[in-house]
């Protein structure tokens, strides 16, 4: 008796499309509600001051070069993407005189940011780039200065955000 | 006939010669009947995309606006971009093909689909073709469409297309039964094949329209009609994660957009049908409603017909944006198992109630 009660009901729900009709109230109250997409070029979703875009690389205050040539990102880089050579100038310090980031073999992992004694090498927020040949893929350390001159002030912000979790 | 479009137009032919203005006039009715009809498709595809985004909590295209009136229509011109990006893409055979078959197959499907416009009755005073029999043109029409489809998928020679063609062949076949049947409910209960003559058989306000009485038949009809379209849940002949993308895999360009605008033009046909032989067409609902008397609202008109078939066409997407795709032996059981004895038993009940003398069909032609 109680099995001939449960198909009966069984049939009469799928018969009359009652969960079908459930399914359609589901979609249309969606359908009523706000919506999220974000209107890209316009709209933007925030942005964590740890993001890690583009990289550049800094300078002191005085206009020095912060990098040392210490080497310690090029050993740390998991894709093989930095390059550098080193001299020794005429004041006695150790520079760099080649410095060159590979794009298409970065990824992005921010090691030579986490490895940098100086905060020399550093990733920024930004993430709308191109390049239209090949060449252009590889960062010199001309290009990689003029990004960090161009948006010192938001690199340094972004560090003095974070500077108190580390 | 409709005869005060011909009045309108005859004076202008002058004193040409008959042989002439008959066609040319046929003409002119056919393009007033036929591009509302593609310009209709046009925006249905954009309401579409605009619908089954709102259900996904998206917003849909609003990017592509017309000159002047964009900001309050924003997308609104998103067909006719997708149109002319279509007419630019190269239109390639596969070369195992079959050169003439795959290139009348989409207008095998797209001819069937305009012509059933023929014998529908868009007011009380406009139908191209007044024909007494014009369900069973209607029901003939809807179904030498999927020649288009098992053509264009055979002579694709391409095994998802024919696979997808073969699919949509055999769920044609059987949701066509229950069609059937469903319109022999109706035809009971107007008493005449003609369309005209079944609206106004339900004349009489929103409670004698044929939906009550044929509840189930409605129900019916109109899911078949959503199988015979091939739209979702019923999309097997597409079946995207299954067949590719079924009979048109190999088109591209134009060809792939005639059959669209096919598809878009049954859908577009079985909302306006289901309109007209289960809510009473261009019957208004405020019919009989004494206040109303002779006014807008209570007479008859194309806005009641097109009012009414924009609910069916928003049903078409919203079941596409709720429901995941049948299985296909599901939709083959739905279509045999369910469907068929539903209308055989309430076409059973219905001439019961005839015989005996119940119900509103009593003094129809049964």
């Amino acid at each position: 008796m109680a099995n001939l009660l449960r198909d009966t009901s069984q049939f009469l729900r799928s018969l009359l499309l009652i969960e079908l009709f459930r399914g359609l109230g589901v979609t249309l109250s969606y359908f009523f509600k706000p919506k999220i997409t974000i209107q890209y070029p316009e709209e933007k979703t925030p942005q964590s001051y740890r993001f890690r875009g583009l990289l550049a690389l800094r300078r002191y205050a005085n206009g020095e070069e912060r990098c040392i040539a210490c080497k310690l990102c090029e050993a740390v880089c998991p894709a093989l993407a930095i390059t550098i050579d080193s001299e020794m100038r005429e004041d006695g310090t150790r520079r760099t005189t080649r410095y060159d980031i590979d794009l298409f073999k970065c990824i992005y992992c921010g090691f030579c940011e986490e490895s940098c004694p100086v905060d020399s090498i550093v990733t920024t927020r930004i993430h709308e780039f191109h390049f239209e040949t090949r060449q252009e893929s590889v960062l010199d350390k001309q290009t990689l200065l003029a990004i960090g001159d161009k948006h010192e002030a938001m690199i340094a912000a972004d560090k003095a955000a974070d500077a108190a979790y580390r | 006939m409709i005869t005060w479009v011909e009045t309108l137009i005859r004076p202008l032919f002058g004193d040409l010669p008959e042989w002439f203005i008959t066609p040319a006039i046929a003409l002119i009715e056919i393009v007033i009947v036929a591009v509302p009809v593609i310009l209709s498709v046009a925006f249905y595809t954009y309401a579409e995309r605009k619908v089954i985004g709102y259900m996904q909590c998206r917003i849909g295209p609003n990017r592509v606006n017309f000159p002047i009136i964009g900001e309050l229509f924003r997308g609104g011109a998103q067909p006719f971009a997708d149109v002319l990006k279509m007419l630019q893409k190269e239109l390639i055979l596969p070369s195992s093909a079959s050169p003439l078959l795959f290139f009348v197959a989409p207008v095998l499907c797209l001819g069937p689909a305009l012509a059933a416009w023929a014998v529908m009755p868009l007011s009380p005073i406009f139908v191209l073709a007044d024909v007494n029999a014009g369900l069973l043109y209607l029901l003939a029409m809807t179904s030498v469409g999927v020649y288009g489809v098992i053509i264009g998928g055979w002579a694709s020679n391409s095994k998802y297309a024919l696979l997808g063609a073969m699919r949509s062949a055999a769920q044609i076949v059987a949701y066509e039964i229950a069609m059937g049947f469903a319109l022999v409910g109706v035809l009971m209960a107007a008493g005449s094949l003609n369309l005209g003559e079944i609206v106004m058989a339900q004349s009489g306000g929103i409670l004698s329209w044929f939906w009550l009485p044929l509840l189930p038949l409605l129900g019916v009809y109109f899911i078949s009609g959503v199988a015979e379209t091939n739209r979702a849940p019923f999309d097997m002949a597409e079946g995207e994660s299954e067949i590719v993308a079924g009979f048109h895999v190999e088109y591209a360009g134009i060809g792939f957009a005639l059959f669209f605008l096919a598809e878009y033009a049954n859908m577009i046909l079985i909302s306006l049908l289901t309109a007209t032989m289960f809510l009473g067409g261009w019957l208004s609902p405020f019919e009989g409603i004494p206040y109303l008397g002779e006014t807008f609202l209570a007479s008859p008109s194309f806005i009641w017909l097109a009012f009414k078939s924009l609910v069916f066409m928003f049903i078409f997407l919203w079941l596409r944006a709720t429901f995941p795709r049948y299985r296909y032996d599901q939709v083959m059981r739905l279509g045999w198992k369910v469907f068929i004895p539903i209308t055989i038993v309430w076409i059973v009940v219905e001439s019961v109630m005839a015989y005996a003398g119940v119900g509103p069909w009593s003094g129809g032609g049964a």
